[in-house]
């Protein structure tokens, strides 16, 4: 492969802090790589573990959420649960042989343009190293040869 | 991903001038909404040079009309800008405005990114998102809530009395909240103004007088806030009333207290350490209320159970020594914070040697002693208390402007600087030198007041000093305070003989500011300052509805400044209250009951116990005027049983697989 891996990343911003950063980023013109596609929530707490699995299982190779730093959430304390559910998927992940590596949290606050900027660039970059997950495309080849064998027998669904 | 539902979707895609057309084809990402999206239901897509502009609302109005849309998609800016814009075209096109999304590709695609190929893709992306999004909106309706008419201030400074004086001369209520004996704050321990030399005391006692006697306002002094409930219009606050031990209610604020108490301690306080108060004091003769407090860790009878005098001496009998902290709740609809600013620790610059070497100054102290009613009666001395300086070296920016301490500027160091340059001239003719690093008097008035000093011969030096020290190279130097600094101006080291250092010293969050910040819910900058809704065009508002903020809690101001903000934060508060009901968005957790479980994992992970357990039905419920609309205990629900509106997991769950449709179809 000489063409350099472009990965597809989702990242899932809070509304009151890392979406704003986005925003920020933007109106300072700061530059960050384009394979990042954010999800605005209203809080990192709101993010269900089967969005990250609905993320990756759907064609993305790396995922990356964002929230208000500890100690600074918009309400109160959500952050931390779901730092929680980031460490339990983790595991999850590791036990379905996904690098855990591939879904990482960061703490960016409103103000935090610059910082923004330097994750999403420092993880482009790591995922890229961690090369495609082709979760879907792997999906898709199996669901093919699957029919292949068994025609009569219709694939089998699989949804996250 | 097919629409089931036969949607009739409109897509804009905005150039935003060339904002938005300079990195993103715009025309590329339009002709995708239409042909790629058809199948989901995109009846019509458009591109104009400014979706925002009054012809391009009333495009999507007329399509609205004319094609009978049910979905309108505007890929244009961050929905924190115009997202609202958007919903009321719709709203006026009679479409429900939460039918409506904002696929924000400027700030987050064409002002970030440079490759025009790549950020049209993404761009194409991201307005997949949004159209596969708005598929699964649902009409909401948004929540009116009554506003309280009472308002709670917390801070007596200038802009705290500011802001508390202008509502209740609307004929408003104020809960004027105070952690100190007295309101007043720093001013209060100045002796002149600048620019115009108006002395502190003369402008502020009228206004700290009419704000302790104002009956619109309750003055709650020697007082904190400990707990915030509530929301914007309906804020339940709890204040900590701590002891005085002293009736209020007795006290005529004669002070023969003060006069026979025989305990005189060192005053960190309002002398800034360079005078002595009494053991039951007030900060000073003009404290606004006038009762006083005893400070028990200093008191003879609170340390040694005996003494009493006070309350011998009281004629009204209004000491009591058994007061405790009383709790006190108020609802309010708004809240003002105008907590102001700690002064910079002058002993961290070790090198300028203050508190080891006597006569280093700092600014407030100094202040204390230009004042009349201070220490010295406003004479300028050593630490002595009796020797009148020849030479006084005024150094600038200490601790502001330095990677060491606070990168910020202070911003009223250097007028503060001119002042002292100014009053030890006027009053001792000594000679002074004023080491600067760069002159910054942009406010009216300032820069001519730097032309003054000039004139009356203060010798400016630009650099910074390197050192003070008492250590004496040569015989002329005993007994000197000398004063290293690189004059950059001439290019030279100087080594400047002087008996009198006065420190500039910088303002600081309140060592307090993120405990505050997360009572109220808002947040602190990476310096530790109060965060504005937005720099310029909301510097007193915050991100939380109904908190407001005034003052130098969002960073170093002057007077004036901290003046106009308290002003206008109680414009703020008057505009909320006149309007009688706040909408606020439909963004709320609700529990599906019949599929609810009772196994009560949400119930302890709402931060605003706004879920409780109804123990007869054995089911949670959610009270919709508490939820604040996060969705943690959505994502939590193992039955899928809470669902949250504006941000439903079929909402998010089709956003994802539209902005992931490129990859999907490439894998297919």
């Amino acid at each position: 492969m000489s063409e350099q891996f472009e990965p597809v990343i989702i990242c899932f911003t809070c509304n009151w802090c890392s979406y704003r950063a986005a925003d920020l980023a933007g109106t300072a013109r700061m530059h960050y790589a384009p394979n990042v596609r954010l999800v605005r929530l209203m809080c990192s707490g709101r993010l269900d573990p089967t969005f990250i699995m609905k993320a990756l299982s759907g064609g993305a190779d790396g995922v990356l959420i964002t929230g208000c730093h500890p100690g600074e959430c918009h309400y109160i304390e959500q952050n931390y649960k779901a730092q929680s559910r980031w460490l339990l998927l983790r595991r999850v992940l590791k036990g379905l042989g996904i690098a855990p590596e591939r879904v990482k949290l960061t703490w960016t606050s409103a103000s935090e343009g610059t910082k923004l900027t330097k994750e999403i660039n420092s993880f482009v970059e790591e995922i890229r190293d961690q090369g495609p997950l082709a979760w879907h495309k792997n999906l898709q080849q199996e669901k093919q040869e699957t029919s292949q064998h068994n025609p009569k027998q219709a694939p089998v669904e699989v949804t996250v | 991903m097919s629409n089931d539902k036969t949607n009739k979707i409109g897509v804009y895609v905005c150039h935003c001038g060339t904002n938005i057309s300079h990195t993103v084809d715009v025309a590329k990402v339009r002709d995708w909404a239409a042909e790629g999206l058809g199948s989901e239901g995109v009846v019509i897509a458009r591109d104009y040079k400014f979706m925002c502009s009054s012809p391009g609302q009333e495009l999507i109005e007329q399509d609205i009309k004319e094609l009978g849309l049910d979905r309108v998609v505007v890929a244009a800016c961050s929905p924190h800008l115009h997202e609202l814009t958007f919903r009321n075209a719709s709203k006026r096109a009679g479409l429900n405005p939460y039918l409506t999304e904002l696929a924000s590709i400027r700030e987050q695609v064409s002002w970030v990114h440079t490759d025009k190929e790549a950020a049209t893709e993404k761009a194409k992306a991201v307005v997949t998102g949004a159209v596969e999004r708005v598929i699964e909106n649902e009409p909401l309706e948004e929540l009116k809530v009554a506003i309280h008419p009472d308002t709670l201030v917390v801070g007596g400074g200038i802009a705290g009395i500011q802001a508390a004086l202008e509502i209740a001369n609307a004929g408003k209520k104020v809960w004027l909240v105070e952690r100190e004996a007295s309101i007043g704050g720093h001013m209060a321990q100045f002796d002149k103004t600048f620019p115009t030399l108006d002395c502190a005391a003369c402008i502020l006692t009228p206004r700290m007088f009419e704000a302790g006697n104002h009956p619109n306002i309750e003055l709650m002094t020697w007082s904190e806030v400990t707990n915030v409930a509530g929301y914007v219009g309906n804020f339940s606050v709890t204040i900590k009333k701590k002891p005085r031990y002293l009736k209020e209610e007795l006290c005529t604020g004669c002070r023969i207290c003060i006069e026979k108490c025989p305990t005189k301690v060192v005053d960190q306080g309002y002398e800034a350490g360079i005078g002595y108060r009494k053991a039951i004091y007030t900060s000073s003769a003009q404290a606004v209320p006038k009762y006083p407090v005893i400070d028990t860790e200093n008191c003879n009878f609170f340390q040694k159970g005996t003494c009493k005098v006070c309350e011998k001496s009281c004629p009204t009998e209004a000491i009591d020594y058994e007061q405790k902290e009383e709790f006190l709740t108020v609802d309010v609809g708004n809240i003002i914070l105008a907590t102001g600013y700690d002064l910079f620790d002058a002993r961290k610059v070790s090198n300028y040697g203050y508190g080891r070497l006597p006569n280093v100054f700092t600014s407030i102290e100094f202040e204390r002693m230009c004042n009349a009613a201070g220490p010295t009666s406003g004479d300028i001395v050593l630490r002595d208390g009796k020797t009148t300086p020849k030479t006084v070296g005024i150094i600038h920016c200490v601790g502001s402007r330095d990677r060491n301490y606070n990168n910020y500027c202070s911003n009223i160091c250097c007028m503060q600087s001119l002042k002292f340059a100014h009053l030890v001239k006027e009053r001792t003719g000594d000679t002074v030198y004023d080491f600067y690093i760069d002159m910054r008097t942009p406010m009216k008035a300032y820069d001519e007041f730097y032309q003054r000093v000039l004139e009356e011969g203060t010798l400016f030096v630009r650099g910074k000093v390197a050192q003070v020290t008492d250590a004496a190279r040569k015989a002329s130097e005993e007994g000197k305070l000398m004063v290293q600094v690189e004059d950059t101006l001439i290019g030279k080291q100087r080594r400047i003989p002087v008996d009198m250092v006065i420190l500039s010293i910088g303002m600081e969050p309140r060592h307090d500011a993120k405990e505050t910040g997360k009572l109220f819910g808002i947040g602190c900058s990476a310096n530790g300052w109060f965060t504005e809704k937005h720099a310029k065009l909301d510097p007193i508002s915050t991100m939380t509805e109904g908190i407001f903020i005034a003052g130098t809690a969002t960073g170093p101001k002057d007077i004036p400044t901290s003046v106009a903000q308290g002003s206008a934060a109680a414009a703020r508060v008057l505009n909320m209250i006149m309007r009688g009901e706040v909408t606020l968005e439909p963004i709320k957790a609700s529990v599906y009951q019949g599929q609810c479980s009772g196994c009560r994992i949400c119930n302890s992970l709402c931060p605003f116990n706004a879920i409780t357990f109804l123990e007869d039905r054995k089911v949670s419920e959610i009270n919709p005027a508490l939820c604040q609309g996060c969705g943690t205990c959505v994502a939590a629900c193992p039955a899928g049983a809470i669902s949250g509106t504006g941000f439903s997991n079929d909402q998010i769950l089709a956003q994802i697989d539209g902005l992931l449709m490129d990859v999907t179809l490439a894998d297919a």
